[in-house]
């Protein structure tokens, strides 16, 4: 006699006691603390805090901790967190200019006023593997120098005396907010900004290089590159005024793109855009090449069918919280629907033989006549 | 008698550049009206100004609405137009693939604009898109057959079909012939003009080519850099050109 | 659980969902936007479904909840869990007595009353997505009633199979205006879409919320001459012999044998308990 399948609540139970097993590993080695993970797998925390959009490196930590590593896990977890936290407001926008970079490169220009200034970078190591790092790491020390107090200016600010960089419009009206607002479309810039700055690192690689390639190629140099610490400042109704309420790690990329020029526009440079919380080079570079790609329209360029073109393809699956998820739900039960499908397809095919069945005076099967060219 | 469609001082320009311009004419029910210039001339404009694809600057499109009369069809809503274009407007264009679901089957292709007015019974829908397969010259047994696998003169005819089957009262069509073989080209003229006959259908045919609008049009209009530069009964204007360029057209076609 | 609010969301997002569950039974089918949070389980699990239970749970209500008509399947345990850890509300596994019901894939068999809510979870909120990929031009087809390509999706199948071939996710149309899909119930459930409870439908990943309000006309799309049928596996449950409702099929061994058992296990249960104290 058949008993229907009970106990999926205990199954539940196990496997969760089994996943925090295996999550700790072996106890003859030393656990792991999240105050390691910060400051030794600094970037992973970086992207994690970037897709998460949550700008909290001890969260992070823990989320990734907790994840055994899995990097879309822990950003899973840090956007649940998020979800439970009461939003007191808005900060100014960030003042990228007033940065203190640690890393400041353009592609543009050999020097530049501020210089260029490679920073902590995987740029030019040589891929090798360290095998010395397996043992020990030591504790390396770089020499420093006194910081130059002079200021950094956004090398776009230098083409855009010039008139040869197409100007950005500045404005006073608040973007629409993507984490209070549904998606809709058409999304305007500062939409698709947000979307892409939250948006899965390898889904933009893919696609800002898909661009290089020749879908949509928008010619692109790395006008700049600046990473560092900025100031974040609010304004305290109470005061009446902006106050520093803290700083942030991010990355800004702005890229210069060519522009033939249009019916309307004479030849000049565009630029694609890419912020990013933390260091977070490859994902800043990628958004600007799809951020450009995007606004084909605009700048009144041939749509040529393009992925990266297309906003509503871009935004709608950018996401990787709600890629994983979809995707992989797809495990969940689905009895009843393949219950259905399965009479259907069952019916379906009793049905085609009956029709084959040879009957007392049916006709041939039936021969297609192809048309006679014309 | 009331013109089916009245075209009043119609303008479209794209920046300072001249889509088209002072067009005006009179489209009388039953009749065809061709419309003829080299690329650029801006017939194609003028074609998107009338059937609604482009919203023009400047001017009236009156058409005789079955149920409300004359209205400007600029100033009907959204809705109202989009019900026009499958009901009583046809359109068809010069490369099927822009006015056919090519991957629906050549039945469902010609139901889609019955059962987007409301037909529900599948029987009578296949029925009357085999009567359509029929009077368009395709055979029954490629009722199942997807557009894909039909060569380019039947899928311009099933274009027509599915144009045609709610009995519409004026058609626009695009370069119908183009990019066909000359015999195909005849093949399909004919059929046109068989169809237009039978079903009292007004039309506006754009082209290039003048044995097209020889063939098909009652009466003429010849377009150059975005004007009007000559209309008349179609026979007139090609015998008897007034205007230079009509002139340098018609000689043009003669030479070859 | 401390440290989180009644229902895990906080009251301005409850808020925001029952407006927009206001506006979906205002405007039977439609599909309104909003603003849907990161949840605390995967997209495309329930989130949807777990946000409205949310924004009308009250701390008075008994909740059931079901994934594949039963209440012991692996995700519906964690629902269930998740709402008796953040809002400490009563369980049922029975239908009748609960008042809320959060449900994927089914419809309960027993049907319900005006006091209950029915809470579907939806992952393509669209039926016209297949159809046509892109949400701008989809609105704008829902916005004009223009219906037409979802019929000759209809057709193609039965020109191709001889009938509709569409065995779940069955479209309909709502109050004679917005087509609606149903999220993925066995096309057996359709007819249980006209009902006295109130049925919500949230799509988390999607940001969709839609309804039925109670007693709304919801008619299957078919042909005159192709009229829509509610199907299931032919034959009585196994365990409880119900012959008139929805059955999984049951693998027994590897010799083809197998039985059908009821997918509505409370059902099922209830069935053979009051055969035994008979």
């Amino acid at each position: 006699m058949y008993v229907a399948v009970k106990g999926g609540e205990q199954a539940i139970d196990n496997a969760h006691a089994w996943m925090a097993e295996r999550r700790r590993g072996d106890t003859d080695v030393a656990e792991l603390t999240t105050d390691q993970i910060r400051e030794q797998l600094a970037l992973a925390v970086n992207r994690v805090m970037a897709e998460g959009s949550l700008y909290d490196p001890d969260l992070a930590a823990l989320a990734i901790k907790q994840s055994r590593g899995d990097l879309i896990e822990a950003i899973f977890l840090i956007r649940a967190y998020r979800t439970t936290l009461p939003r007191f407001g808005a900060s100014e926008p960030l003042d990228t200019a007033a940065m203190a970079c640690d890393r400041r490169i353009s592609a543009t220009f050999k020097d530049a006023p501020g210089g260029q200034i490679l920073g902590p970078t995987f740029d030019y190591t040589h891929r090798l593997l360290d095998f010395k790092l397996a043992a020990e790491g030591g504790a390396p020390r770089a020499e420093t120098a006194d910081s130059d107090p002079v200021p950094v200016p956004h090398i776009s600010s230098i083409l855009g005396t010039e008139g040869v960089l197409q100007p950005e419009p500045r404005t006073d009206t608040t973007p629409r907010d993507l984490t209070r607002e549904p998606l809709s479309f058409p999304a305007d810039r500062a939409v698709r900004l947000q979307s892409l700055t939250r948006g899965d690192e390898g889904f933009l690689l893919g696609l800002g290089y898909s661009t290089q390639r020749g879908h949509a190629r928008n010619h692109a140099f790395v006008g700049e590159l600046r990473i560092g610490m900025v100031p974040v400042e609010m304004e305290i109704p109470e005061l009446g005024f902006a106050i520093e309420i803290g700083e942030i790690e991010a990355t800004e990329c702005e890229t210069v793109n060519q522009f033939k020029g249009s019916k309307t526009e004479p030849p000049q440079f565009t630029r694609g855009y890419g912020l990013v919380f933390g260091q977070s080079e490859r994902k800043s570079i990628a958004m600007a090449l799809v951020d450009r790609a995007l606004r084909w329209e605009e700048l009144g360029e041939e749509n040529v069918g393009a992925a990266a073109q297309d906003a509503e393809f871009v935004l709608s699956h950018s996401d990787n919280i709600q890629a994983t998820g979809f995707v992989e739900h797809i495990k969940l039960p689905h009895y009843v629907d393949f219950q259905a499908e399965l009479e259907l397809i069952r019916r379906l095919r009793r049905e085609a033989e009956a029709a084959q069945a040879p009957a007392p005076d049916a006709p041939a099967e039936r021969t297609k006549e192809q048309e006679p060219a014309e | 008698m009331t013109p089916i469609l009245s075209v009043q001082d119609l303008e479209k320009r794209y920046g300072a550049r001249i889509g088209c311009t002072g067009v005006s004419f009179d489209l009388w029910p039953g009749e065809v009206m061709g419309i003829v210039g080299e690329s650029g001339s801006g017939k194609s404009t003028l074609l998107g100004c009338l059937a609604g694809g482009l919203t023009p600057d400047k001017g009236q499109v009156i058409f005789d609405m079955a149920d409300l009369g004359p209205q400007d069809v600029l100033k009907l809503s959204e809705p109202r137009r989009r019900m026009l274009a499958r009901t009583d407007w046809a359109f068809v264009h010069q490369n099927p693939r822009d006015g056919l679901r090519m991957g629906v089957s050549a039945g469902g292709n010609v139901g889609e604009r019955l059962m987007s007015v409301g037909a529900r019974h599948y029987g009578n829908i296949r029925e009357t898109a085999t009567d359509w397969l029929d009077r368009v010259e395709i055979a029954h047994d490629r009722i199942d057959d997807r557009p894909r696998d039909f060569s380019g003169g039947m899928q311009q005819r099933l274009q027509i079909a599915r144009n045609l089957v709610t009995g519409p009262r004026l058609a626009f069509m695009d370069e119908p012939t183009g990019g066909l073989d000359v015999s195909v080209q005849a093949r399909l003229l004919d059929l046109i003009r068989g169809l237009v006959h039978d079903m009292g259908l007004s039309a506006i045919v754009v082209t290039h080519d003048l044995a097209v609008v020889r063939l098909l049009a009652d009466r003429l209009m010849v377009m150059r850099q975005g004007r009007v530069v000559e209309q008349g009964l179609t026979d007139q204007v090609l015998d008897d050109p007034q205007d230079a360029y009509t002139q340098l057209l018609v000689s043009s076609v003669l030479q070859v | 659980m401390s440290g989180y609010n009644f229902a895990y969301l906080d009251e301005d997002t409850k808020r925001m969902i029952r407006r927009a569950i206001l506006k979906a039974l205002a405007v039977p089918g439609y599909q309104v936007p909003f603003a849907s949070r990161e949840m605390p389980m995967p997209y495309g699990w329930g989130t949807g479904g777990v946000q409205v239970s949310a924004a009308v749970l009250v701390p008075e209500d008994t909740m059931k909840v079901i994934d594949q008509g039963a209440d012991d399947t692996t995700n519906a345990v964690s629902i269930r869990a998740f709402f008796q850890k953040t809002a400490d509300v009563a369980v049922t596994e029975a239908t009748g007595k609960a008042t809320l019901i959060q449900t994927r894939h089914r419809i309960p068999e027993e049907p319900l009353t005006k006091d209950q809510i029915l809470v579907y979870q939806v992952p393509i909120p669209e039926p016209l997505r297949f159809l046509e990929p892109r949400e701008t031009e989809t609105r704008k087809m829902h916005a004009l009633a223009e219906y037409g390509l979802m019929h000759v999706k209809l057709y193609e199948d039965i020109a191709r199979h001889g009938e509709i071939a569409t065995s779940y996710a069955y479209p309909v149309e709502a109050a004679g205006r917005y087509v609606m899909d149903p999220s993925p119930i066995p096309k057996f459930d359709n007819p249980k879409l006209h009902s006295a409870a109130i049925q919500l439908f949230g799509a988390g990943r999607e940001q969709r919320i839609y309804a039925l309000p109670p007693y709304t006309p919801v008619v299957s799309l078919d042909f005159e001459d192709h009229p829509f049928e509610a199907r299931k596996a032919e034959g009585a449950c196994g365990l409880c012999g119900a012959e008139d409702s929805y059955l999984d099929e049951v693998i027994l061994d590897d010799r083809g044998g197998r039985m059908f058992v009821c997918s509505d296990t409370d059902y099922c249960r209830t069935r053979r308990e009051a055969e035994e104290a008979a």
